[in-house]
This record gives structure tokens, sequence and C-alpha cells, in this order.
């Protein structure tokens, strides 16, 4: 029988007798005594059960050996209604609190969904469906139309559109081709791919996501750790204190029995269970933590997603994190020649280079090269090229180059200086240039303003690039500080000096792409890496790790850790203040052992189902 | 080694703190962790003595929450 069912019929069967035993006036206390006896242990023989099986093992300070204590107590006293009365409620309160974290779980676990539950794997000429744990590196398995891709691989055949978002919150499908990569716990939208397997499951994308949400927990929250002292103080405390007021009063007041002042004593023990705070706040914190992992924010403890609800400072790698760290042409200014001509015959020129910046170019004339145009290349390094297209001499280069074929350079406006610049003579004759430059994020700047409005005290920038490029985007995004110039060195203790900055109860962030600031990563109070889809580097060194490429996850990161925090708040105040309350009034004579059990089971249901809210935790940002 | 559990029925959180702790205390555990949200325990150990470290770590459980039920995954 299930757990509950059980716990539903106990809990029928228990209250029928006990109302019996209420209404019916047998007019022989044994009688009645026997009705209330049977319905006690009907209710609550497995909880005395478990208190014994506590007491052998050693352990007085728990739930159901201060229930049972209470409730012989009040046996004791010859309070029988309320014996039962008491071990009923606190089964229902079991039930229901059961029921709360069942669903809570669930809805944890449906965050996790992204789990393949198997693979089909190539075995001759025969598909045959395997555990996805079952499969090892180097096999052929197929990924049909609908399904998830089990394990990370490279696709040998076939051409699909893939659906990330259970990676990276994102709905926005990603392209896929043979020669690609595919990411497992994504979901295969159209094509049918075959892919040979490069990851084991433990180390494929999603095992590695499951197994970090799963492991937060172990790195505890600050205000997790003190629930835990408080909880291993808080009964002994609760239990002490009972025993007194059951004691002390009678003994030292004329009027005062000792039968009502034992019962205000059990009506103590009822309450002395921390339970509502050991349950809900951990619950809390894996909640934000599952929620956040739904949106693409991988959070790796419960003590980071705590820090990250106190940040006062966020500073920022510059390229790869606020910029797009790939280059593009930004602007064609064609000198006595159209602007699609002269990239036209730059594309040309470039097309045997593999430089950074020819593959900017080329993809900026984004047509068809035809290889037989060019006649002649001749690549001079650290200046630029030149060649023959058709019948068209061209030089295409920086300044350097320009100079060394006698041609003037034209003054370039100071807004075009951030980018790279590069001139372009044809047959001799300047014809203008292209500014190629890193492109800022689009959601780079709404993400420095909702810093703002989310109370981070100071945005700062730091990069290796040259002081005008640095500032041109700082100004741009309008970010507060800005440190350019930066060898890896000088990042490290610029950082330093930042962190000794800071207002020592608030923390500090350092958000960069999880390449070359592993240093830096480690050393903030939260080092978050963005971009951390497939790479391994960012996810290892990273406390947070942002799956996509956009960081104004931060923000949705930032207001989840608020308002798990503030969640986690309620709870701790609101089970505090009512298990105070009900604890004065006991002592005072106003509270029954029902409202104590209210205050016990009751609460924690209420801060177990509060604790939910933190999975429902949506996007900020568009 | 690692080995991972689930426990079916968990439902006191105390009580899982006290079977994760207890659980590390077993000879040639080098770590055991429970997860109340998940139900999950891993643990990690001397691989020679493994065997005995399962019969024992269901003996804690058995003790502790007798209606829980531990599955191998």
């Amino acid at each position: 029988m299930k757990k509950q069912t059980k716990r539903i019929l106990q809990i029928s069967f228990g209250s029928i007798l006990m109302l019996i035993g209420n209404y019916l006036d047998t007019g022989n206390h044994w009688l009645t005594f026997g009705i209330y006896m049977v319905s006690y242990i009907i209710a609550g023989g497995d909880i005395v059960l478990t208190a014994i099986r506590y007491v052998i093992s050693g352990q007085v300070f728990n739930e159901s050996f201060l229930m049972t204590v209470a409730t012989i107590g009040a046996f004791a006293i010859g309070e029988y209604p309320e014996g039962v009365a008491v071990m009923l409620f606190y089964k229902v309160g079991e039930l229901l609190q059961s029921y709360a974290v069942d669903k809570s779980r669930k809805s944890i676990s449906g965050l996790m969904d992204m789990r393949p539950d198997y693979a089909n794997l190539v075995s001759g000429e025969d598909l045959i469906k395997v555990e996805p744990e079952a499969v090892k590196i180097g096999d052929i398995i197929k990924i049909l139309p609908g399904e998830r891709v089990p394990l990370d691989g490279l696709i040998l055949e076939g051409s699909s559109s893939l659906d990330t978002s259970a990676l990276t919150g994102e709905s926005l499908p990603r392209d896929v081709y043979s020669g690609g990569e595919v990411l497992s716990g994504c979901i295969n939208i159209n094509g049918l791919l075959t892919v040979e397997v490069t990851r084991e499951f433990e180390n494929s994308t999603v095992g590695k996501i499951l197994d970090l949400v799963e492991n937060a927990a172990v790195k505890k929250a600050k205000t997790e750790n003190f629930i835990t002292k408080f909880a291993k103080f808080y009964t002994p405390v609760v239990v002490a204190l009972a025993a007194l007021i059951s004691i002390l009063p009678p003994l030292l007041l004329t009027d005062a029995t000792f039968n009502e002042w034992i019962y205000r004593g059990l009506t103590f023990l009822v309450i002395s269970c921390p339970c509502a705070l050991v349950v809900s706040v951990p619950l809390s914190f894996f909640g934000g933590i599952g929620g956040a992992s739904k949106n693409g924010i991988l959070i790796k403890g419960g003590n980071y997603l705590e820090a990250m609800s106190q940040l006062e400072t966020v500073v920022f790698d510059k390229t790869g994190t606020l910029t797009k760290g790939v280059f593009t042409v930004q602007k064609i200014v064609g000198m006595g020649i159209n602007d699609e001509k002269l990239l036209e015959l730059a594309a040309y020129a470039e097309y045997y280079s593999n430089h950074p910046i020819s593959a900017s170019i080329i993809k900026a004339y984004g047509q068809e090269i035809d290889i037989s145009r060019i006649v002649e290349i001749e690549e001079f390094a650290g200046l630029g090229i030149k060649a023959q297209i058709d019948e068209t001499r061209i030089a295409i280069g920086n300044a350097r180059l320009m100079e060394r074929l006698m041609l003037d350079t034209p003054q370039i406006p100071p807004d075009e200086i951030i980018g790279t610049i590069i001139h372009v003579a044809i047959d001799n004759v300047y014809s203008g240039y292209i500014v190629i430059a890193d492109e800022i994020k689009a959601d780079s700047k709404v993400t420095i303003n909702m810093l703002k409005e989310a109370e981070i005290k100071k945005t700062v920038m730091l990069t290796g690039d040259t002081a005008v490029i640095g500032e041109e985007v700082g100004k741009e995004i309008g970010i507060d500080f800005v440190y350019s110039a930066l060898l890896p060195g000088d990042k490290v203790e610029k950082f330093e000096q930042l962190l000794l900055e800071k207002s020592p109860k608030k923390k500090l962030a350092y958000v960069g792409d999880g390449i070359n600031d592993a240093p830096v990563l480690a050393r903030a109070d939260v080092g978050i890496a963005m971009g951390g889809l497939g790479s391994d580097a960012a996810i290892e060194a990273a406390d947070v790790v942002i799956m996509s490429d956009e960081p104004s996850k931060l923000i949705d990161g930032i207001k989840i850790s608020k308002k798990t925090l503030s969640i986690v708040k309620q709870n701790i105040y609101f089970t505090l203040i009512v298990k105070f309350s009900v604890l004065t009034l006991a002592a005072l004579g106003f509270a029954s052992m029902w409202a104590g059990v209210m205050a016990d089971v009751g609460v924690t249901v209420i801060a177990v189902l509060n604790s939910v809210r933190t999975l429902g935790i949506k996007s900020q940002v568009q | 080694m690692k080995k991972s559990f689930k426990l079916e029925g968990l439902d006191c959180a105390s009580c899982a703190d006290k079977i994760q702790k207890r659980i590390g205390k077993i000879d040639g555990v080098s770590d055991a962790s429970l997860n109340f949200v998940t139900c999950k325990l891993v643990i990690s150990g001397e691989e020679s003595k493994m065997e005995q470290i399962v019969t024992s770590a269901k003996a804690v459980i058995k003790k502790l929450e007798p209606h829980v039920v531990v599955q191998s995954i």
C-alpha cells in the first residue's frame, strides 16, 4: 500500500473512533479510555514505533519521539481527546507536507526533463534502442525528428534545426549541417541526423548540466547553514523549556496544578520541531537553481545564488562578453569608386588569406568568388595584399602599406578610429577604406542599464584593447569605469584592487567568456562565464555559467537570486513568528495543543508551498 | 568508485541529513551525499569494500527510515 493511502486510512478510522469516543456517553471511564486508546493506536501507532526505534538507536530529539511524548503525556493527565486529536492533526499535516514536497519535487524534476531516455544505436543494418549511458565514443547513432539528442557528437549525415531551449532557455532554433557538432539535450526538430558520438553520456553536455544542477545542493548558502545550526539548538532548547514549564511553576506557585502546566509543557513539545525551516529552505534554493537552469543559467551552488542577490560591483571582460568577439565590416567608404565595387575587389584580393580580417571582408561581400578572376596575389606580412583581379591591380592593407606605395591616406573621422581601418588602392590610386570592428552585443546596453536599476553600484569593463576602443565601447553601452590596454597580469592586479574597493558585506561578480580569464573567474565572489554551451573550460572554471551568449541573462540571474532569497526570508520570518507566538501563548495558557500542531505541520506545509514559487520566476529581458 | 541510488519515499529532510552523515562514516566511504530534493544518494568509496559498504548503507537507511525503498541507479 502506498504510504499516503495508508496515512489517509489511518486518519479516517482514527477520526471516526475519536468522534465515537467524544459523543458516545458510555458512562464507563475505562470504556471511553479504551475507545480513545484504540483510535490513538490506529492514528499514531506507527509514530510511536518509529519513536521507540529512534530511542533505541540513541536519538531523542526527533519529531516522532517528541510527538509521542506529547500525546502520551496528554493521556497521562487525562486529556484523551487531546492526545488523539493532536496525533491525528500531526498525521494530516504530515500527509499535506508529503504532498507538498512531492509536488515541488515533481516541478523540479520537470525542469530537468532534458534527460534523454534512449539512443538509437546503429548496429550493422539495424537500429537498436539503448540507454544513452551504454553508448561509447565512436559509436554511430541516428536521431529522428522530434527526438532528443542523447549524446554530444559530430554529424556524419543530414541537416536539421535544433531546439536548444532546454540548454539555453533560447527559443530560436539553431541550424546544423553535416560536419557540425550536436549537443545533447537539444531536440531535433525536422531532419534525420546520423551522428558519430564524441563524448560518453557522463561527459556530454546534458550529463554535465544534470550533474551540476543536482550537485548544486552540496554547496550551501549561508542562510542554509544558519538554519542547520539553528535547528540543532532550537529543539533541545524548546524541550528544556517544556520540562521547566511543566515542573517549576507547580512547585513554586501555590495555585498552579501539575496537570495544567504539564499540558502547557506538552504543547511546547509539539512545536519543538524546526521542520518548516529544515524542509523549505533547501527546497527554495534548489527551486531557484532549477528555475535558473531552465532560463539557461547554471548556478553551481546555493552559496552563489545567495551571493548574486548581494552584488555591488559587476566587472565585465570586453571581447566576447559585451562585444561579439567577431570582426565585422562596419563601414565602407569608396572614393572615386562605388562602395559595392570596392568591397567586391577587396573580397577577391583577400580570398586566399586566412587572417580574421579577410574572413570578415569576404563574409560582408557574401557572394560566390569566381577564382578564375584572380590573376595574381602577393601577401606582405604585417602590411596587406597586392593582387590582380581581371585587369585591375589592387593593393589592400594598413596605412603603412599605403605609405610604401607613396599614397596619402585621408583623415579618418574620430568615430571610425575605434575599428581597424583597411585602405584600398586601385591601379595605384587611393580609392577608399573599409572599417572593421568588433560588434557590441545587442543586449549589452540594456544589461548595463538594468544592472543600475537592480541597484548595482558600479559596473566596470576590463580590456586588453587600446584606450580609444575601450572608451568608445564603454561610452556606447554606458558602463561606469573602463580600464584599457591591460595585459593579462594587469587584469588580475586591477581586479584585486576592485575587490578591495567594494563594501565588506557586498559581493563582486566577474563576467567573462571563460577563455583566458580563469584566474579572475576564480578570484571573484561570483565568477560568471558566458557562452558556456559546449565549452568545458567555462563550465569548469566558473561558479555560474550562462549557456547562451547574452549578457542580459545576468539580469535574470540576479532577479531569480533576489526572488529566491526573499522567499527564503519570508519562510524564515513566518515560521519563527508563528512558532514563537504560539510558544508564548502556550506558556501563558492561551494556546491549546491543537494550535501547537498548527504551528508545527501547518507552517511547514505553507512554507513548502511558498518555496515552490521559486520555480516560476520568469525571464525579465526580451 | 561511485555508486548511485534512488531513495523512494524519503520525505523528511532531517532524516536525509542523518542518513548522509551515518553513511559517510561507514568504513571505506570517502564521500556520501544525499540530495533530499532529488532523493539521490551517491556513495564514493573503495572498490574492494563496495559490496560491504552498500550492505551497511542499506542497513543504515532501514534503521532510520524503514519505509524507504532503495533502488540502484
